[in-house]
């Protein structure tokens, strides 16, 4: 993290959200007592920067904790350890009331817009409701605001006093992002938010969601596990495997050339449209399923499925470092000085 | 809204013809002699004379027709009369007799209704209030000592019947202790300070007794309900907003969650009416629930008809509101 930190502080735009050894566990209780047994580790231990402005796309496989750590993020869970500052203030550990008079800056898109709108709230009511609890504008100026939302989203002023279920999927998700948009936030966690759309209506949202960056100055993360959407809006793209951020580059770098093992197989999944290219394509096929996040491997994370993997990937956890400049990579085949590796456990090897 | 009320109501007749049918026979064809309480002494011929003029002689059917004109047409003709004064019922018009007392089941049902609403509706009410916020804390903090122990005493009043907890409170409250009496006196008049506290008395154990039944039933639907909708993604995306934890609950959660709620408390409305047959005699409340069994008991079987039909009434009567509530509450559900 320090290289990161180095390289960017001298760039002209300012880093908005800086998230250091983020940890979100959640506790397991079994037995007849139900004690404390062991832990679901979430989010262990993940450290990236996001800059005003720019889009971190954050991908990887179901269950892999790229929505628990946007979540997290945002104070929607209380994390285990780490630190998260967004715009210069550190939210991981604030009071609820203070945490509460900062929800303008940080904002959230969720990936159901159907469950995540209220039912029983009129899309007026649902985007009004931060305005009416933070800005204190008066009830005409609110609807005014509501009103400009609408327009900004593409949505018809007609369907204010609608209730979310009359709506198409893409409709309720622009409700979604007009909502998360009302009180001018800085930070957009956008938790796939086309996972659950049509093909059709997913361009139009994307596009939506540039559309509104470039008006809004917005910073998003924008969690997916879509590779080639993530390709479209990110600027850079954190890659994470069971828990942890495997490796972290700028888009173009990535896509062209993975470094991680684990980055190498996810990117040689994406479908070929080109069907000679598709018969041909060197596939690289993980075997097994992804362990348990209650009981991860020793060693490093992705060392039960990688195809190049050595003796100490068993036993010892390889350092997120900088490997390239602006690329950030979690493997022990980039680590080309000598492993720091414990005499007593190669010998055992 | 108005036209599905409209033609629910109008599938309600056919419902409500059949199910007196069937209440009607089931009474009809069980073993029961309105005569058999009548003293040993009269002789037979007597007793058929007796029962030959209470018309019991007769074919089932031409019975079920006699008591279903009297039923829809002749006593609905004297409730007119009683509220507005209007002639509509002459003396002539014949009324739903009783076989015991001689005198219409409609007005002995009509003097026992004040004590049944009285009694039973205010532990509904209290059973209502004990519930919401035991079931909102409940839910709000699943798996807490105040959730283990709110399941265990619901479970507990679920469990126990109603002439098991009677009893026992007027062992330990009435007989052991003294406080409150063991009779519910329904000729009690409140005027004044003192006699409202005799009143007090005298309905807490029944009330009580009935409101912890109704109460261990409620507080688990809407805890239920609560833990349903606190899981919903709609719950975090307003804690996202912003709003206190206070608006998150009351307004977003509970607002949700008692939909259900709300139409389960409105189907159990007619079991109000009907009172609570056990409870009821427990405590010597002369209600309803204590007319139907003194009614079973002796084949009275105009007032075991008419009351159990009235509660069907009610029943479909209320169901009906319970869907309509919903389609008021929940803006997804619309009838057209």
């Amino acid at each position: 993290m320090r290289g990161l930190r180095a390289m960017f502080d001298t760039s002209a735009n300012k880093k908005l959200v800086e998230v250091d050894g983020l940890k979100m566990y959640f506790p397991i209780y079994t037995g007849l007592l139900r004690r404390h047994t062991g832990n679901v580790k979430a989010v262990d231990g993940v450290s990236f920067d996001i800059l005003e402005g720019e889009t971190l796309g954050l991908v990887g496989e179901s269950g892999c904790g790229k929505s628990t750590c946007g979540r997290a993020i945002l104070r929607l869970y209380e994390p285990t350890a780490g630190s998260i500052k967004i715009d210069g203030e550190e939210i991981a550990n604030v009071g609820f009331d203070k945490l509460r008079k900062m929800r303008p800056t940080m904002q959230m898109v969720f990936q159901d817009p159907q469950a995540s709108l209220n039912p029983r709230m009129t899309v007026a009511a649902i985007i009004g409701e931060p305005l009416s609890e933070h800005s204190g504008k008066s009830r005409s100026d609110q609807l005014d605001r509501i009103y400009e939302l609408m327009d900004a989203v593409g949505l018809n002023r007609d369907f204010a006093n609608r209730y979310p279920h009359e709506f198409s999927g893409g409709q309720r998700q622009r409700i979604g992002i007009a909502r998360a948009l009302a009180l001018n936030p800085k930070f957009i966690v956008c938790d796939e938010p086309i996972a659950a759309l049509d093909v059709s209506i997913q361009a139009q949202v994307v596009n939506l969601l540039e559309d509104l960056q470039k008006q809004f100055g917005l910073t998003y993360l924008f969690i997916s596990h879509d590779l080639s959407m993530v390709r479209h809006i990110a600027d850079r793209v954190a890659v994470m495997y069971l828990g942890k951020v495997v490796e972290l580059a700028p888009r173009e770098d990535l896509y062209a050339d993975p470094l991680h093992p684990y980055t190498k197989a996810l990117l040689s999944a994406v479908p070929e449209p080109d069907p000679v290219a598709h018969d041909n394509a060197n596939r690289t096929i993980l075997q097994g399923d992804v362990p348990s996040p209650s009981n991860p491997p020793e060693g490093c994370n992705f060392c039960t499925r990688c195809p190049s993997v050595m003796d100490i990937c068993r036993k010892i956890d390889p350092e997120f470092r900088e490997v390239r400049p602006g690329r950030f990579v979690a493997c022990h085949l980039l680590n080309d000085t000598k492993m720091p590796a414990d005499p007593t456990a190669a010998v055992e090897a | 809204m108005l036209t599905y009320t409209i033609r629910r109501l109008l599938l309600a007749i056919p419902t409500l013809l059949f199910i007196s049918f069937i209440i009607f026979l089931i009474v009809k064809l069980s073993p029961s002699d309105p005569t058999a309480g009548l003293p040993l002494t009269i002789p037979p011929e007597v007793r058929e004379q007796i029962r030959e003029s209470l018309g019991v002689n007769q074919p089932v059917f031409v019975q079920y027709f006699r008591w279903l004109q009297l039923m829809v047409w002749n006593e609905p003709l004297h409730l007119i009369e009683g509220w507005t004064g209007w002639n509509v019922a002459p003396e002539s018009t014949t009324r739903i007799i009783s076989y015991q007392t001689r005198s219409p089941v409609m007005d002995l049902i009509m003097q026992r209704m004040p004590q049944t609403l009285w009694v039973v509706g205010i532990s509904y009410i209290v059973g209502i209030i004990i519930a919401l916020p035991i079931g909102i804390i409940s839910a709000y903090r699943q798996y807490s000592w105040f959730d283990q122990l709110g399941t265990f005493i619901s479970m507990l009043g679920f469990s126990v019947p109603t002439f098991f907890t009677g009893v026992l409170f007027i062992v330990i409250f009435a007989v052991n202790l003294g406080w409150f009496p063991s009779v519910y006196d329904t000729t009690h008049v409140v005027t004044d300070w003192d006699s409202f506290i005799v009143q007090l008395k005298q309905i807490i154990m029944p009330v009580m007794v009935l409101g912890l039944f109704n109460a261990s039933q409620i507080s688990r639907f809407m805890r239920a309900s609560m833990l349903d909708n606190l899981n919903q993604d709609y719950v975090r995306t307003a804690r996202a907003k912003g709003l206190t934890e206070k608006v998150v609950v009351l307004v977003h959660v509970l607002r949700n969650s008692l939909i259900p709620v709300v139409t389960v408390i409105a189907l159990n409305v007619p079991a109000v009416f009907g009172g609570a047959i056990i409870t009821e005699q427990v405590f010597k409340v002369n209600g309803i629930g204590q007319l139907l069994i003194i009614a079973i008991q002796s084949g009275d079987v105009p007032t075991v008809q008419t009351v159990s039909f009235i509660f069907a009434v009610l029943i479909v009567l209320f169901n009906l509101i319970a869907d309509v509530l919903y389609g008021v509450l929940d803006p997804r559900i619309r009838y057209d």
